[in-house]
C-alpha cells in the first residue's frame, strides 16, 4: 500500500521578480558600460531607460501573478535579459555609425519590444488554455502556408540581401516567416495529435527500422517540398532547414518512429544538394562556408570574414562593451549580432549567451514533459526545439558550421517580427507551463491516506 | 511521448555544444593567425588607436603622432620632411618600413617586452598604453648642413663621433617625403608609392648602409697604408717605388697613375707622399708586397664583411677573396671588386681617429618611457680593434698632409687641423665617377668623423674628384659638428 502524498510545487514569482530585477540591472550595467567606453561617463537617460525598462518587464511579471501564477519563473528574466542586452548592443553600434538615438535603431527596438510583449501580455490574458489553440489546428496550417509564400507575392515580397523572406506593407517591413514559426508550429501539433496513432503504428519493418505506408507520407512530402520551394525561390536556406526541422522534430515527437528522421534528413539531403548542383547563389553560399578566406569568396562576400576577424579580436574575454569594432562587419546588429557579442564580450560572453539560450529551450522541453496533453506537449516540445534550432542556424551561420543563412537571433537580433514572435513564443511556453505545473483540483484527503501511520517515532 | 522529448533535449544539447566548440575555436584556437591576417582592418585600427613613441633629435620630434578626429585616432607626421627621412622610416597602412619605424616598432607601438613592467601598470591604471619615444644620437646642425651640402646630388654621407660610434649625420640622396605614405588617405599612399617606386633614382634607397655598394676608390688606400704600416716592413718615410705606371704580372695592362706622371724624383716617393698625392703606381706596388690576404684582413679589421645593425642593417663591405696580382694592385687603391658602404668607410675613419678601435655605430641615445622616464640608454661599445695606437698616429699625421698640401685641401678649416682622403672611383667605363671624401677633425682630438660620396660625379659630372666634389661637403658637415 502507498501513500500519495500531494507535492504542492513552488509557484516561484518572487525567484522570478528577483532575476527580472537583476536581469535589468544587468542590462543596465552594460548599457552604462557602453556610455562610459564611448563618451566616458554614465548616459544621462539611464534612469529613464532603465525605469521604462524595468516597468515593461514587471507589467509582465505581474500579469503572469495574476493570469498564470504556475508559470515556469526563469523564462520571462531570461527573456527580459536576452532582449536587454541586444537592446545595449543595438545602441552601441548606433554610436559607432553616428546615429543619434532619435535616428537610432535602438529607439525603435525598444519600442518594438514594448509592442511584443503587450502583445505576449495580451496573449497570456486571452488565451486561459493553450488547449483552445487546437480549435484552430486547419487554420492556422492555411496561414502559416500563406504566412510562408508572402514574400514570393509579387509587389509585397522584399529582397534583401539575396534572400526574399521580407514584405514591405507601407513604411514597415515584416519578415512573416518568424510569425509562420509560430503558427505552423500549433498546426503541426494539432495535426500530428489526431493523425499520429497512424503515422506511428501501421507500416512494415524493413533494415530495423518501421516504414511508413506509402499513403502516411503525404505530410512529409507536402512539408519537404514546401521547404525545399522555400529554399529555391526565396533563397533562404535557414528558414528552409528551421521549417523542416522543426516539421521533423514534432513528427518525430508525436509518432516515437527514428524512421521519420532518417527519412526526413535524407529528404533534406537530397533537396539541398539538388538546389546546390542547379543554382548559384547556393554555390556561392557554399563556396563562402568552406573557403572563406579564399580570394573567389572575399570577392562575392567579405562579411562572413569579417565578422571572424571581429571574433578573434574579441578573444577570450572580449574587447569591453563599447571598446571593439564590431561597426565593420555588415548587419552587425541584426544576422552577424553573435560575432558582434563574440567581439565585445568575448568567447566567455557568447558562452554566457549560448547557455541563456540553452536554459530557455530546456525550460520549454521541461514544459513538454510535464504538459499533461498531447497537443501542449508537442507544441511545447515544438516551439522550444524551433527557438534551438534557429539559434544553431544563426550561431552555425556566423561560425563556419553550417552555410551562412539569414536568420535572426532570438530576442537579441534588431527587428520587429523576430522580436515579437519571440516574445509570443515565451508567453505561449509560459501559458503550457503554467498548466503543466499547476495542481489538479484537490480531491479531498482520504480517510486511509491522510491517517497517521507512523506508530513509533524514533 | 516523453521518450523522445528527452531524446531532443540530447539533440539541443549537441547543437549547442557544437556552437560552443565552433566559438572557441574562432575565439581561441585561430585567433592568433586571424589577428594577423594582412587583411584585418580591426588590427590596423587597434595599432593605429595606440599613441605611436616619437622619435627625438635633441628637444624635436622628427616623427610624431597628431591625435586627429577620424577612427583612425592618429596621425603619423613627420615635421622636418624628408629630412630624416632614411631615419624614421614611414609608418603606412601597409606597414612600417625604411627605418626606425620598422625596425624599433615594438618599442614605439609599446608592444615591446622592454615596456612589459610598465604595460602591467598601465592595465591597472586604466591608462591608455603608448609606445615609447626614441632619442637620437643625430646633431641637427650636422644634418641639416650634410643634407644641404649635398644638395640634389646623388650620394650620401655619414657623420660619426669615433669615441663613441653616435651617428652625428646620415644622409642619403634624393630621399622623399614620408608624410604622404603614412596618409590615411589611401589613395593618396598607393599615388605616393607608385611615384617612388617608378622613380629611376631609387628615393627610398638608402645609400648611406645599403643600396649598390660602392668602388671607394682611392680612399681605400688608407686601408692599404694601414696594412703596410702594420706590417712593421714600412713607415711614413720609407722609399716605395711610384712610376708613372705600374707594370703588373700575368697581364699587359698597366696600373697608371691617373695624372699620367711618376711621383717622385727617379720614381721613387715616400709612403707619406704617396697618401698626400694619392698615388696609385706606389699603392699598387705596396698591394702587390702585401698580398691580396693582407689587405683583406686589415679591412675586416676595419669592419668589412660584418653584420652591423645601426639598428638598421648595414649591408657588409668586402674585399673579394683569392685575388691574382693584378687584381690585388687593383683592389689596393680600391678597385676592382671592392665594394663599400658609405657607412664602412666612416668607420674606417673614426678607427683611425679613435686611435685604431672601431666603435658599433648607433642611432638610438635612449629609450624613453611615455612619462620621459628613462627604458633603456645606449653605450658605447668597441666593434674592432683594427690598428695599434701608434700605426693610428702615422695614419693620421699621413692624412693630416691630404688635406694641409695633398688632394684634400679643399677641406681645409681655419684654426682646426683636418685629417682626410680623397677618393675618385671609376665603376664604369664612360660613366663620370663617384667622388669621396673621408675626414675626421680635430685631427688631434677628434670629434666628428665623416665618410662622403657623390654618385658619378654629381653636378661637376666629368670634371669631378673626391678633393673637389666631396671634401667641401664634408667640411661643411665637419664644421656643423665643431661650432
Amino acid at each position: 500500500m502507498t501513500i500519495v502524498s500531494r507535492f504542492r510545487p513552488t509557484r516561484g514569482r518572487n525567484v522570478e521578480l528577483l532575476l527580472v530585477v537583476a536581469a535589468t540591472a544587468i542590462a543596465l550595467l552594460a548599457y552604462i558600460n557602453v556610455g562610459a567606453a564611448t563618451h566616458g561617463e554614465v548616459p544621462s537617460s539611464l534612469l529613464v531607460l532603465g525605469g521604462g525598462f524595468l516597468g515593461i518587464a514587471l507589467v509582465f511579471h505581474l500579469v503572469l501573478r495574476w493570469r498564470a501564477s504556475y508559470a515556469d519563473p526563469i523564462l520571462l528574466p531570461i527573456a527580459t535579459l536576452l532582449n536587454g542586452l541586444g537592446l545595449v548592443m543595438i545602441h552601441r553600434l548606433d554610436l559607432a555609425h553616428g546615429r543619434t538615438i532619435a535616428s537610432g535603431m535602438a529607439v525603435r527596438q525598444l519600442l518594438w519590444s514594448a509592442i511584443a510583449v503587450a502583445l505576449a501580455v495580451a496573449a497570456i490574458i486571452i488565451i486561459r488554455d493553450h488547449r483552445v489553440l487546437r480549435r484552430y489546428t486547419f487554420t492556422a496550417g492555411l496561414l502559416g502556408f500563406v504566412l510562408l509564400v508572402l514574400p514570393l507575392v509579387p509587389g509585397i515580397g522584399k529582397e534583401t540581401n539575396g534572400s526574399r523572406i521580407w514584405i514591405g506593407l507601407g513604411p514597415f517591413t515584416f519578415q512573416p516567416g518568424e510569425v509562420a514559426k509560430i503558427i505552423l508550429a500549433v498546426f503541426f501539433a494539432g495535426y500530428f495529435v489526431q493523425t499520429r496513432d497512424a503515422l506511428s503504428v501501421a507500416g512494415r519493418r524493413i533494415l530495423g527500422l518501421t516504414l511508413p505506408r506509402g499513403r502516411d507520407l503525404g505530410p512529409i512530402m507536402v512539408a519537404w517540398m514546401a521547404s525545399v520551394g522555400v529554399l529555391v525561390l526565396e533563397r533562404d536556406l535557414g528558414s528552409s532547414l528551421l521549417f523542416f526541422g522543426l516539421f521533423v522534430a514534432m513528427l518525430y515527437v508525436a509518432t516515437e518512429r527514428t524512421s521519420w528522421i532518417v527519412i526526413g534528413l535524407s529528404l533534406f539531403a537530397a533537396g539541398a544538394y539538388t538546389a546546390y548542383l542547379m543554382f548559384s547563389h547556393v554555390q556561392t553560399r557554399v563556396l563562402l562556408w568552406l573557403d572563406t578566406f579564399s580570394p573567389d569568396a572575399l570577392k562575392a562576400s567579405d562579411q562572413l570574414a569579417k565578422g571572424l576577424m571581429g571574433m578573434a579580436a574579441g578573444g577570450m574575454v572580449g574587447t569591453g562593451l563599447g571598446r571593439g569594432r564590431p561597426d565593420i562587419t555588415y548587419f552587425a546588429e541584426s544576422d552577424f549580432i553573435v560575432p558582434s557579442f563574440g567581439e565585445e564580450l568575448g568567447m566567455v560572453g557568447l558562452f554566457a549567451l549560448l547557455i541563456l539560450y540553452v536554459l530557455v529551450v530546456e525550460r520549454g522541453l521541461r514544459t513538454a514533459i510535464g504538459a499533461r496533453d498531447g497537443f501542449g506537449k508537442l507544441l511545447a516540445a515544438g516551439l522550444a526545439f524551433s527557438v534551438a534550432l534557429q539559434c544553431f542556424v544563426v550561431g552555425g551561420g556566423v561560425t563556419r558550421v553550417i552555410p551562412l543563412t539569414g536568420l535572426t537571433m532570438p530576442f537579441l537580433s534588431q527587428g520587429g517580427s523576430s522580436l515579437l514572435a519571440n516574445w509570443v513564443i515565451v508567453a505561449i511556453l509560459l501559458r503550457i507551463s503554467d498548466h503543466a505545473r499547476r495542481p489538479l483540483p484537490d480531491p479531498g484527503p482520504s480517510a486511509i491516506g491522510g491517517a497517521e501511520t507512523q506508530v513509533v517515532r524514533l | 511521448m516523453n521518450a523522445p522529448i528527452r531524446r531532443m533535449s540530447t539533440v539541443v544539447a549537441f547543437l549547442f555544444a557544437t556552437l560552443l566548440i565552433s566559438t572557441t575555436w574562432i575565439q581561441f584556437g585561430e585567433a592568433k593567425s586571424l589577428n594577423a591576417r594582412d587583411d584585418n582592418r580591426r588590427t590596423l585600427l587597434a595599432t593605429y588607436a595606440r599613441e605611436r613613441g616619437q622619435i627625438l633629435v635633441g628637444d624635436t620630434a622628427i616623427a610624431v603622432s597628431k591625435p586627429v578626429d577620424s577612427e583612425f585616432k592618429y596621425l603619423r607626421t613627420y615635421p622636418s620632411g624628408a629630412l630624416y627621412a632614411d631615419l624614421t622610416g614611414y609608418y603606412s597602412f601597409y606597414g612600417a618600413g625604411g627605418g626606425l619605424e620598422s625596425t624599433e616598432n615594438p618599442l614605439l607601438s609599446g608592444s615591446s617586452d622592454k615596456l612589459f613592467y610598465r604595460r602591467v601598470s598601465d592595465l591597472f591604471t586604466g591608462r591608455r598604453p603608448q609606445g615609447a619615444s626614441l632619442l637620437l644620437t643625430i646633431n641637427a646642425k650636422a644634418q641639416e648642413a650634410a643634407s644641404s651640402a649635398l644638395g640634389d646630388q646623388r650620394g650620401a654621407a655619414v657623420a660619426l663621433n669615433p669615441k663613441t660610434g653616435e651617428i652625428l649625420a646620415l644622409v642619403t640622396k634624393p630621399t622623399y617625403d614620408p608624410n604622404p605614405l603614412a596618409s590615411h588617405d589611401l589613395n593618396a599612399v598607393d599615388t605616393a608609392y607608385k611615384t617612388l617606386n617608378a622613380d629611376p633614382a631609387r628615393p627610398m634607397v638608402n645609400r648611406a648602409i645599403a643600396g649598390n655598394l660602392y668602388p671607394p676608390g682611392s680612399t681605400f688606400k688608407v686601408i692599404t697604408a694601414a696594412a703596410a704600416l702594420s706590417s712593421g716592413k714600412w713607415t711614413p718615410s720609407s722609399q716605395v717605388p711610384g712610376p708613372a705606371v705600374l707594370t703588373l704580372p700575368q697581364t699587359t695592362v698597366g696600373l697608371p697613375n691617373s695624372g699620367g706622371r711618376s711621383c717622385g724624383a727617379n720614381d721613387q716617393v715616400t709612403v707619406q707622399d704617396a697618401l698626400r698625392m694619392s698615388c696609385n703606381t706606389a699603392f699598387g706596388w705596396l698591394g702587390l708586397q702585401l698580398g691580396g690576404d693582407a689587405l683583406r684582413e686589415q679591412a675586416v679589421k676595419f669592419g668589412f664583411g660584418d653584420q652591423v645593425s645601426i639598428p638598421m642593417k648595414v649591408t657588409p663591405s668586402s674585399v673579394p677573396a683569392q685575388l691574382n696580382p693584378p687584381q690585388t694592385a687593383q683592389s689596393a687603391v680600391g678597385q676592382y671588386d671592392v665594394r663599400v658602404t658609405p657607412m664602412q668607410m666612416a668607420m674606417v675613419a673614426a678607427g683611425i681617429a679613435n686611435k685604431g678601435v672601431v666603435m658599433e655605430p648607433y642611432l638610438v641615445r635612449s629609450v624613453l618611457a611615455s612619462d620621459l622616464s628613462t627604458v633603456e640608454t645606449a653605450s658605447p661599445t668597441v666593434h674592432s680593434t683594427a690598428v695599434t695606437p701608434e700605426v693610428a698616429a702615422q695614419l693620421t699625421a699621413m692624412m693630416e698632409s691630404v688635406v694641409t698640401d695633398g688632394t684634400g685641401t679643399a677641406a681645409q678649416m681655419s684654426g682646426v687641423q683636418v685629417a682626410g682622403k680623397t677618393g675618385t672611383a671609376q665603376h664604369a667605363p664612360g660613366a663620370a665617377p663617384h667622388a669621396w671624401f673621408i675626414s675626421f677633425a680635430p685631427a688631434n682630438d677628434p670629434t666628428v668623423a665623416v665618410a662622403v660620396v657623390v654618385e658619378e660625379g654629381g653636378n661637376a659630372g666629368d670634371q669631378a674628384s673626391g678633393g673637389r666634389t666631396a671634401a667641401p661637403i664634408a667640411k661643411a658637415i665637419m664644421q656643423a659638428v665643431l661650432q
